[in-house]
């Protein structure tokens, strides 16, 4: 196991080269450059003069392959240099954001997980019943759902709803504060974007938990245990579930790992400091370092992800064994 | 003000008496105290107003710092007021208009205890104008006038021009000119960057990356009894929808920069008395840049054609009701003493109000050219007000005279890259300026400009526009700048006019003491805004 571990982190380092390789030279492929930007969006007359000054600065004048080996030292010694946008430290601008994602990245994997066991069990125990058709439309509403337009929904409900009750309009926060500095403020902030995230994640996940459940509910050791008299409960619980959740751990995992990087709308939507909208500027503000950083970071997060839920396979599986 | 007629109209009257009250509520005795939260749609890249372009700097960090001299923060709408902020008294400038000396506070206070004087107002202005190398200064060209600066003692900043000019004054009020600690400056003229220590109203709390900057009260500023709040907290919102909700939900109280006629609309008709509209002509305008590079446009006869084809007086009335359009002008900003009267645009093509007429004069040019059928690609900015709005209306409005015209829009990145290139047929731009400065905005025109991209050479506008920049007398100045526009919009046609931008901000009827100007750049340094809560 240990040395399975250990050559599954190897293989990582090739594909975090690849990652880096790609996301440099398409980066680079953009037309426009952040010193232009910076100068021409301000509406006033650019000088051009300061815009060699400004790419000079940044190190734009150096050869692709200069820049590129930069880089990677960079990766090589963790040092992820400044954002060319800000100038300040890569480090300290994904640190906040980085807490935020990975705090609605958790809320919405249990709320997920909340919602898509049991109703996937049940759909799948009740199978052509009512209450499979109502979980059956519950999730495909999910899934056909884009998260953001839910959280659309989600914010005019409430300040309709409020306006109704109170007699005027509330809103969540916009701002985020640690929950560590202030639980309420912080939950009334996230809950919603936890919420419409997570609603769409336990839409994909309860069909998959249904389908898995359906096929093992079929499997001959299921029936041997009902054959043999064991509770109806008990074989769901114990024989089945457990390995029908070995395909729910898998998107469950890729879900965690898009979430932490990939709610570019929703965080929009929700004004959510998080990455997905720090990647989104940096793009658009063709910031280089940053969004080469964040970058790497999702596709370590991706990478390390898909290496704990292959160790959890090992531990929901016994029959699965890693062979040297 | 114009308020959407129809359905909203009631919520508009209401708006409107929101508003007449808040102009009565001006002889209110303001309350001290309170926390401002207002949205600002973009984070600035740094915190040097010297060296970034963008109102994002603006809005959260202005209210850090003194300037020397500013627009009338009590009458912000005048184009041509300036007044002292940290100087005492406006000068009278000396040797032939060539020489200003001001006369500086005493007493002011860096936020950091120590004392402000000429000095830092000169380092200040040093590296503004004369920066060191290393440093960007984007307006170091506005001070083209400019000879010397110089502070021969702690009381006295003095700056000779190598000829007197009407652009001087309105480039020295920029909101952007900061004064600094001269101390630090000579230490690391890039401190400011990543750091923030002024003498203005409020002093700095701090920044979370992405999504905040909290101010303070400064308890120790020059100008007694303000500021009146406790302290602001300027949250960055990038989506339109929130910051509208937000200002709903009464999580922020004003967006500064403007919002479109429907958000308007929305927030009144959700909100009625609670919210109050403050409405302005903006100092932007959208521009239609034809590429002379490029056939058919380097004939001046097609270039033409496209400006008789506009209907501005008509696109005028229906845009502004959906985009944040509205002024049809020549090149000078509605409503300035320099700005052509109805009487004298209507002389200039494109701008008669028979439409018939000027659009079969624009079909004859185009077959007289050998263009009766011409196509061609808009390029435009991926940005819904007004870029997308205006664009498609300038595609109806060319189809009127047989140009078909496709729209390529892209985001603002490769769409700078598009212009800089000279990868286009006709581009949408714009020119979005701060302090009202007709003289140093209608640079834009010139062919050798930095955000010049129409490809043309025009010695004779040159000349014009340098003429106009070194006469002192106002008479001379209009007669100028109306042979300068004639030539750069109707006989030579390198660029022309769609609208200017009309600024609409709705707030939180609580909010009392600011007043809307002609810019988003300007009246920011929220030291006289109160909440009436």
């Amino acid at each position: 196991m240990y040395f399975y571990v250990f050559k599954r982190l190897t293989l990582m380092i090739p594909t975090l080269l690849g990652a880096a390789a790609l996301v440099f030279f398409l980066m680079r492929l953009i037309p426009g450059d952040i010193c232009t930007l910076r100068l021409a969006t301000g509406g006033g007359s650019i000088n051009p003069n300061v815009v060699k000054a400004c790419r000079l600065e940044l190190g734009m004048d150096q050869p692709l392959l200069m820049q590129f080996w930069f880089f990677i030292k960079g990766l090589i010694t963790f040092d992820f240099g400044r954002s060319m946008w800000t100038g300040r430290p890569i480090v300290e601008e994904v640190g906040l954001r980085f807490q935020l994602s990975l705090q609605v990245a958790i809320m919405a994997t249990l709320t997920a997980i909340a919602l898509a066991i049991p109703l996937g069990t049940i759909s799948a125990v009740k199978q052509n019943t009512w209450i499979d058709y109502l979980v059956r439309a519950f999730s495909i509403a999910g899934v056909a759902m884009p998260s953001f337009w839910l959280g659309i929904l989600i914010i005019l409900a409430i300040l309709i709803t409020s306006k109704a009750l109170f007699g005027s309009p509330w809103m969540p926060p916009i701002k985020y504060v640690p929950i560590w500095v202030d639980p309420v403020y912080n939950l009334s902030m996230l809950i919603w974007p936890a919420l419409a995230t997570g609603y769409r994640y336990s839409a994909v996940a309860t069909r998959m938990t249904r389908s898995a459940m359906l096929e093992v509910l079929r499997e001959d050791y299921v029936r041997t245990a009902r054959a043999k008299g064991v509770f109806r409960h008990l074989i769901v619980r114990r024989h089945a579930l457990r390995n029908a959740l070995l395909p729910v751990i898998t998107i469950i995992g890729i879900e965690f790992a898009f979430l932490m990087g990939g709610l570019v709308v929703t965080e929009q939507v929700f004004n959510l400091n998080g990455l997905g909208k720090l990647f989104v500027e940096s793009v658009s503000n063709q910031d280089y370092t940053m969004t080469q950083a964040l970058v790497m970071l999702v596709v370590a997060i991706f990478a390390f992800t898909n290496l704990v839920v292959d160790v959890i396979y090992a531990w929901l599986d016994p029959r699965i064994r890693y062979r040297r | 003000m114009n308020f959407r007629r129809g359905k909203f109209g009631a919520f508009a009257s209401a708006a409107l008496l929101a508003l007449s009250l808040s102009s009565a509520l001006g002889a209110e005795t303001p309350k001290k105290g309170g926390i401002l939260k207002f949205v600002v749609p973009d984070e600035p890249p740094s915190f040097d107003g010297h060296r970034e372009t963008t109102f994002a700097l603006i809005h959260p960090i202005a209210p850090f710092y003194s300037v020397l001299i500013r627009v009338d923060p009590k009458n912000p709408a005048s184009t041509t007021d300036f007044v002292c902020d940290l100087c005492t008294e406006m000068p009278t400038p000396s040797d032939g208009g060539k020489t200003y000396t001001f006369k500086i506070r005493k007493g002011v206070k860096f936020h950091d205890g120590s004392a402000l004087t000429a000095k830092d107002v000169n380092a200040s202005f040093q590296h503004i104008i004369f920066p060191p190398d290393g440093v960007q200064s984007p307006r170091k060209e506005h001070f083209h006038m400019v000879e010397s600066v110089s502070a021969p003692d702690d009381e006295t900043f003095v700056m000779k021009l190598k000829y007197p000019s009407g652009a001087f004054l309105p480039a020295l009020a920029s909101p952007y000119h900061f004064i600094y600690a001269k101390a630090i400056l000579d230490k690391d003229p890039h401190w400011f960057e990543q750091n923030v220590m002024g003498s203005g109203p409020f002093v700095f709390e701090a920044r979370e990356a992405g999504a905040a900057v909290r101010g303070k009260r400064n308890p120790e500023y020059y100008h007694a009894g303000l500021p009146y709040l406790d302290g602001f907290e300027a949250i960055f919102a990038k989506t339109q929808s929130l910051r509208v909700q937000a200002i709903r939900g009464d999580q922020a109280a004003i967006e500064f920069r403007g919002l479109p006629p429907k958000s308007r609309d929305d927030l009144v008709a959700a909100l009625g008395k609670d919210i109050t509209v403050q409405e302005s002509d903006w100092n932007c305008l959208l521009i239609v840049t034809p590429n002379s590079r490029k056939k058919p446009f380097d004939d001046v006869r097609v270039r033409k054609a496209l400006t008789l084809a506009l209907d501005r007086w008509s696109g005028s009335r229906d845009l502004s009701k959906i985009a944040v359009v509205k002024s049809v002008g020549g090149i000078v900003f509605p409503n300035h003493p320099l700005a052509a009267t109805k009487e004298e645009l209507a002389a200039l093509a494109g701008y008669s109000s028979d439409i018939k007429a000027a659009r079969e004069e624009a079909k004859r040019l185009l077959k007289e050219a050998g263009a009766a059928d011409l196509k061609f690609t808009l390029a435009n900015r991926a940005v819904d007000q007004p870029y997308t709005i205006v664009g498609t209306w300038l595609i109806d409005q060319w189809k009127q005279v047989g140009i078909g015209v496709e729209q390529k829009m892209e985001p603002t990145a490769p769409f700078y890259a598009t212009l800089e290139n000279g990868a286009f047929d006709v581009a949408l731009e714009f020119n979005c300026q701060s302090v009202v400065n007709p003289l140093g905005d209608t640079s834009k025109f010139l062919p050798n400009a930095g955000d010049q991209y129409g490809g043309f050479k025009d010695p004779e506008l040159s000349k014009l526009y340098e003429a106009m920049n070194r006469t002192g007398d106002v008479a001379e100045q209009r007669r100028l700048m109306r042979a300068y526009e004639k030539r750069a919009i109707d006989e030579e046609v390198h660029n022309f006019i769609t609208f200017w931008w009309y600024r609409i901000i709705p707030h939180r009827s609580y909010l009392k003491g600011w007043n809307i100007s002609p810019s988003h750049y300007l009246n920011q340094d929220l030291s006289m805004v109160w909440l009436d809560k």
